[in-house]
């Protein structure tokens, strides 16, 4: 707030209605919603509800599904945060090097941030076209038939290249312009006191990227937990089956599929405390890294 | 201080006898080599899109993406701009990319508009419930649409907004990513400025619209731009709220296109549904890339 703020009484008020409102019923409404069905199980023909306390929780943690879908979630944030972030920061360091096409080099690996997940997860499965997909092709040099939407592994891979072929573009632009903003000086001096470059690179540079990589770190993780949404539907082209699906396409699947209300609630307020943890952490990490500068 | 001698010893070797024809710099074609790769795994899924939009379908078909340019780009540009892909026939390509406009300029401009006058509010004024306004404001940035989309979907239906254009983009306008931006941005406004135009008489709302607003320019832009691109691309909500076929959004429609293809009872079309997926991409891409300067900018700045 500033020191010498207005004194109106009326007009903040007014300022503020209309995006409390909008948070009031489309935020807190549903928020309450979720929370509060998640403790009963809901007539399947809409002749109300009982109160059943943990019991949708219980059967969560029970059932070998969920189990199994929330292994594979892990191992599919893991992957992709770990890919897309390692690639983008190899791309960003070489971009930001060389002399010669540096602005061309930027707008080709930037412009898939705006390509909408369900496009990507369409382009996979061209790629992965069973006849003829170029992807296909290169993985048969290897001896690999792969069999997307047939084979649950090679589902799970497809899921993840299309993941993180529409993440790196973000990584690149956030990690790009951290190298950027280290100042000229401390590279010059870094480049008299070490010659091998590699090793620069992790004693210097890697450390100074350390703020941007941490935060970077947490977007990605609710990048794949939440926005592959699109991506993984289309390339499973609406019709799961056997193949692995993340928490938040099975909130989707046992809330409009199933009419597992309760269920289904249950795990959104999972997934909300998971988010929770993941952004009580990043404050943290925000709040230590004031301090550094 | 043993570093001091550092430096003098490298700078005597470096002096290294040169020889005068152009020496090839072994690290700078690595680092062009590693960008290279970078950019075709980037961009060749694009190009085969557009390449396998020209050829004629029984050829893709039969052998999929290839080198070579087709005569067909023309006339199936023509069938995903105005031929349905339903029975409904109310979903062409022009038609579903009038909804992603609407759904991506109604969202950006709806949210840019709404969160600047909340920032304004939090920070420019002594207030008693400025805190709790506050919170009750950055919570939201906590919950993605996707946690809580069931509940989300049933009071949309409750309010009888199904297959409207306000149900589509006013729920996700529900989140504070917009507003946190404006306030990091006015609490960097220098306080001079609103203690001069004080000085000079003006009150709350001449002050928004003849200091903050031409000041603030480049953050509205920069969040302009990152607005329309989030609303284009769209996915699940538009999915869920919009069942109505001439309200479908391009982003949406993919999954029929994708549907299309698997089509076991007649030829897939390729060459229509690439088309449409390129037209699905082409506006957001077009933006950031144009835009450039201003959306790095502001998408950076995010992180503050």
């Amino acid at each position: 707030m500033k020191r010498a703020g207005f004194d109106s009484r009326w007009l903040p008020i007014l300022l503020l209605l209309p995006q409390l409102s909008i948070i009031a019923i489309f935020f807190y409404w549903p928020a309450v919603q979720a929370l509060r069905s998640s403790f009963y199980l809901e007539d399947p023909f809409g002749f109300g509800a009982t109160f059943v306390g943990l019991e949708n929780y219980l059967r969560l943690f029970r059932s070998s599904e969920y189990l199994k879908n929330a292994w594979f979630t892990v191992i599919f944030s893991v992957s992709v945060t770990f890919l897309s972030l390692a690639i983008a920061l190899l791309l960003a360091v070489k971009a930001d090097k060389v002399i010669r096409g540096a602005k061309t080099y930027r707008t080709l690996l930037m412009w898939v941030y705006a390509v909408a997940p369900p496009v990507a997860g369409f382009i996979t499965l061209i790629m992965f076209n069973q006849r003829w997909g170029p992807l296909t092709n290169f993985f048969e040099l290897f001896g690999w038939d792969f069999r997307v939407r047939l084979n649950y592994n090679d589902t799970a891979i497809a899921m993840i290249i299309a993941s993180v072929w529409k993440q790196i573009p973000v990584n690149f632009i956030f990690f790009l312009s951290g190298l950027q903003s280290i100042p000229r000086n401390v590279v010059e001096a870094s480049m008299i006191d070490n010659r091998s470059s590699v090793s620069r690179f992790w004693t210097i540079t890697f450390p100074l990227l350390a703020p941007t990589g941490f935060f970077l770190l947490i977007t990605n993780i609710t990048y794949s937990l939440f926005d592959t949404f699109g991506t993984i539907d289309t390339i499973l082209r609406n019709n799961p089956g056997d193949n692995p699906v993340t928490l938040v396409y099975r909130v989707y699947l046992d809330g409009f599929r199933g009419q597992d209300i309760g269920g289904s609630s249950a795990q959104s307020v999972v997934l909300m405390v998971l988010v929770l943890l993941l952004t009580v952490f990043q404050f943290r990490l925000v709040e230590r890294r004031i301090h550094y500068n | 201080m043993a570093d001091l001698s550092q430096p003098r010893s490298v700078a005597s070797e470096t002096p290294a006898p040169r020889l005068p024809v152009a020496r090839v710099n072994w690290g700078a074609v690595g680092d062009h080599l590693i960008l290279i790769a970078g950019v075709v795994f980037m961009v060749a899924p694009l190009l085969m899109l557009v390449q396998m939009s020209s050829m004629p379908d029984i050829e893709t078909i039969k052998s999929g993406p290839s080198l070579q340019w087709g005569d067909q780009l023309w006339p199936n540009l023509m069938k995903a701009l105005f031929e349905s892909m339903s029975f409904s026939g109310d979903n062409t390509g022009l038609n579903m990319f009038w909804n992603s406009t609407v759904l991506g300029l109604g969202f950006a401009i709806g949210k840019v508009i709404i969160s600047m006058m909340a920032a304004y509010a939090i920070v420019y004024f002594r207030m008693r419930f400025a805190m709790i306004a506050f919170w009750l404001i950055f919570t939201t940035l906590l919950l993605p649409l996707e946690v809580r989309i069931v509940p989300s979907y049933e009071i949309t239906q409750k309010l009888g907004l199904l297959n409207s254009y306000t149900g589509l983009i006013v729920p996700l306008i529900a989140s504070a990513t917009a507003t946190f931006f404006f306030r990091q941005f006015y609490l960097s406004v220098p306080e001079e400025l609103l203690e001069a135009a004080r000085i000079d008489g003006a009150g709350p709302i001449r002050f928004f619209i003849d200091i903050l607003v031409p000041l603030s320019q480049t953050m509205i832009a920069a969040i302009f731009i990152i607005m329309f691109v989030y609303g284009w691309n769209q996915y699940l909500w538009p999915t869920m709220i919009i069942t109505d076929e001439s309200k479908y959004t391009l982003v949406q429609g993919i999954k029929q296109i994708t549907q299309g293809l698997e089509g076991s009872q007649q030829v897939p079309e390729y060459g229509r549904s690439n088309l449409l997926a390129i037209l699905a991409i082409l506006p957001p891409v077009a933006v950031v890339i144009f835009f450039q300067r201003w959306f790095v900018k502001g998408l950076t700045e995010s992180d503050k």
